[in-house]
């Protein structure tokens, strides 16, 4: 059983970060993992996106030409990467940046003002952390307990933003349900 | 009765391969003076670089490499860097250095890496037999520009002590002379001053010294001092362009 | 320890330090600067050596020095970069001295791209430097090899006193997958006051030791030039290849090494899924090349047909075709523009291919 898991939205809304950290989440798990990045000039201010592969045996190709879920953060990202999504897996959308739908009927859209919440919770950059959070919540990719485990983890060297990044994992799992 | 003169130790007793008139002999006999004084003989390290003086280490005995032409000042980094207390000195030529190693011996200087460097600068290209130098004299004749170096066509020569000594970085940069014993022994003050820096760790040296080629210069070696110093000397000037101690102040 | 999560380009600056390699010299290049990232600040926590120089030119000397002083150093750059560290590559090899050069590959030629590339296989196994010199060449296909390959490199350069590359591409590089570094793949650096320039006083024999290249006379160039070609032969005792589902009966071979062949193996899952075998043998060693396990997966199978897949435009095609001596078919597949192939067009190139077989 293997998913991949497309994370895309602007530079600097810590996409790569959430890829690594559910990536982290999936290998604490037992499961085979790799982190694939988008590099180069493209990292530059514009799209940046990452794929997640998990599986229960050695991972082959980590190029994924059809992802099974999409974690859009931005606009473009939904336009640009929605319709190369597997039947029967699962958008989300933050609709905070992102007024429109995937226009796909075979696949679970998560709607989630990642934003709103974030911004609500005092910073938005959590806005990340919410959409994972919302995200693992909704597919159960990997446990929430584990995720708060690598949530902490990452941040063990800031410790002024855990709480903020703990909350945003909570309401983030609360807009899922 | 005690010796007045004896080879350094540092040296080995055999001729050697250069021409009637050449200084690299000179040059070679005031480093190895300068490794035995110093007692460092047994951590020295020479890099021999891409020239004449690629056989440098058939004269002079301590550990060598041998670099690629220009290359020694990156190879001195890298034994400096891993073996600090180690002794390190390259021995570079005009073109070795001025030419296709200038981004080399720049960036060793600016980094303020604490080797020596025996530059020896004699305007010509020697073992390639004779082409021009980044230090070739206006109107010089070399097999490249038989009519006479073109500042107009190959630009001015470098004073390779003069752009080094730009450098913010504290060094100990000078400029000497062997074509007549009082500047031998003022080399020789030189070459021990840069290796004493190094020894205290303190900082990069270079010593250039403006040198003869009679063979390339197409002049007997009576006649190549006369004209090193006529047409050499002015435009090379001797001396300390840069010490750690005008830096600090 | 534990599995951590990496970054290639992360996992190959661990490794060299967890194989007693503290001295590193670089210049950036993307796709690998991550390394010299990394080194900057581990480095000083082991009191190792980290510097940045001014271009791929001077760091290929600095890694000259520091071998010929008897240190363990290597480097690492892309591309364009290793042309430039060639000359020195060369040199090193000439002087017989060790070191390790990674190459996490982008596309060519000129400045090409710096997307995922194998572009480089010809300059690495054959063509490195000017003269007669060669290398062994390991190619990594997961961040865990690239790390495990890095460890071997340094006790295999010393054992060889020659330079050894682990080539690497982009995806190697930038890929984050979980990696261990084994303990028993730590070494100690072995003794070189036979040969290196670490100071006289540093040794027993209290003899000079000289590090060249040059040797004027044409019988003692000739005699190094044979002791080279001798320890190059001996690599063949390092060859290391990967077969997989080569138990079955297939009438398609594929040869393909590095992230092209992590594509391959799952389109030969899928394949096999379906009931179609497909033989695949991933070299990891390219220099010297596996070239009798490629012979014997052709001549004791029914194998009609071998595949070259490749990031590159047929560079490992020759390598490929002479190892099965003429038994059947090579044929090249491949892209290299920065474009990793899919599974999907290996299984379509392998789907039209069977049925003209």
């Amino acid at each position: 059983m293997q998913s991949e898991v497309m994370f895309a939205g602007f530079g600097g809304q810590g996409i790569l970060l959430i890829g690594k950290i559910l990536a982290y989440a999936a290998m604490e798990e037992g499961f085979e993992v790799a982190w694939i990045p988008s590099y180069g000039p493209e990292m530059r201010g514009g799209t940046a996106y990452c794929t997640v592969v998990i599986s229960d045996r050695p991972i082959g190709s980590p190029i994924i030409k059809n992802p099974l879920h999409l974690v859009a953060m931005n606009r473009p990202s939904l336009e640009k990467f929605s319709n190369i999504v597997r039947p029967d897996g699962v958008v989300l959308i933050n609709t905070s940046l992102i007024p429109i739908g995937s226009g796909r009927n075979d696949v679970s859209e998560l709607k989630v003002p990642a934003v709103e919440i974030a911004t609500e919770l005092g910073n938005v950059k959590a806005a990340n952390i919410v959409a994972l959070a919302a995200f693992v919540a909704r597919t159960g990719l990997v446990s929430t307990e584990t995720l708060k485990k690598c949530v902490k983890q990452e941040f063990a060297k800031k410790p002024k933003v855990i709480d903020l990044n703990m909350k945003a994992l909570e309401e983030g799992i609360r807009a899922a349900s | 009765m005690a010796k007045a003169f004896q080879k350094p130790k540092a040296l080995f007793d055999v001729p050697t391969h250069y021409c009637p008139g050449c200084t690299h002999g000179v040059i070679h006999r005031l480093v190895a003076e300068t490794i035995d004084e110093l007692g460092v003989r047994g951590r020295t390290v020479g890099i021999a670089p891409v020239g004449c003086a690629v056989l440098a280490y058939n004269y002079i005995d301590c550990d060598f490499q041998e670099a690629a032409h220009g290359r020694a000042p990156a190879m001195a980094t890298g034994v400096k860097r891993v073996r600090p207390d180690l002794m390190v000195f390259t021995y570079q030529g005009d073109g070795d250095l001025a030419s296709i190693g200038m981004g080399e011996i720049i960036h060793a200087a600016n980094r303020g890496e604490k080797f020596t460097t025996i530059f020896v600068n004699n305007a010509v290209y020697g073992m390639t037999g004779g082409q021009m130098a980044p230090t070739t004299m206006p109107d010089q004749r070399t097999t490249t520009c038989p009519a006479g170096r073109q500042t107009n066509d190959v630009g001015m020569p470098i004073r390779v002590a003069e752009l080094l000594s730009a450098l913010v970085t504290p060094a100990y940069i000078t400029r000497q002379t062997v074509i007549k014993p009082k500047f031998i022994k003022r080399t020789k003050k030189a070459i021990k001053q840069a290796f004493t820096y190094q020894m205290e760790k303190r900082c990069f040296s270079l010593v250039e010294v403006v040198s003869t080629c009679p063979t390339n210069w197409g002049m007997t070696p009576i006649q190549s001092i006369k004209w090193a110093e006529e047409a050499l000397l002015p435009y090379y000037p001797l001396g300390d362009l840069k010490t750690p101690e005008t830096d600090e102040k | 320890m534990a599995k951590v999560l990496m970054k290639g380009n992360e996992a190959i600056a661990e490794a060299a330090i967890r194989a007693g390699c503290l001295n590193y010299f670089a210049y950036p290049i993307t796709p690998q600067s991550e390394v010299a990232e990394y080194l900057c600040w581990r480095m000083p926590e082991v009191n190792g050596v980290f510097l940045q120089g001014e271009s791929e030119v001077a760091v290929a000397y600095m890694i000259f020095g520091a071998a010929a002083a008897g240190a363990r150093v290597f480097t690492t750059s892309s591309s364009p970069g290793i042309s430039l560290m060639s000359e020195g590559i060369s040199y090193l090899a000439g002087a017989q001295c060790p070191a390790v050069f990674v190459n996490i590959m982008r596309g060519g030629p000129g400045l090409g791209g710096i997307l995922p590339s194998q572009a480089d296989y010809l300059q690495a196994t054959k063509g490195i430097g000017h003269g007669d010199c060669r290398m062994l060449v390991m190619a990594p296909a997961t961040v865990q090899e690239a790390a495990e390959m890095v460890m071997k490199a340094f006790p295999l350069a010393e054992k060889y006193r020659n330079p050894v590359m682990i080539l690497g591409d982009g995806l190697i590089g930038q890929m984050m997958e979980p990696v261990e570094f084994p303990d028993d793949l730590k070494s100690e650096p072995t003794n070189k006051d036979e040969w290196a320039t670490n100071g006289m006083d540093h040794r027993k024999s209290k003899t000079r030791n000289l590090v060249r290249s040059l040797f004027l006379d044409p019988v003692v160039l000739n005699n190094n030039n044979l002791v080279l070609k001798e320890k190059y032969e001996k690599m063949k005792d390092e060859i290391l290849f990967e077969s997989y589902n080569t138990e079955k009966d297939y009438r398609i071979l594929i040869v393909s090494y590095g992230t092209m062949s992590r594509v391959c193996r799952t389109a030969v899952d899928m394949l096999a899924d379906e009931g179609i075998h497909v033989g695949l043998i991933r070299p990891q060693t390219l220099f010297p090349f596996p070239e009798e396990a490629i012979c014997k997966a052709v001549t004791s199978s029914g194998c009609k047909l071998v595949l070259s897949i490749e990031m590159s435009m047929g560079q490992m095609l020759e390598d490929v075709q002479r190892s099965v001596l003429g038994a059947c078919p090579v044929e090249w597949y491949g892209k290299c523009g920065g474009e990793v192939p899919t599974p999907e067009e290996i299984i379509d190139l392998i789907k039209a291919r069977m049925a003209s077989l």
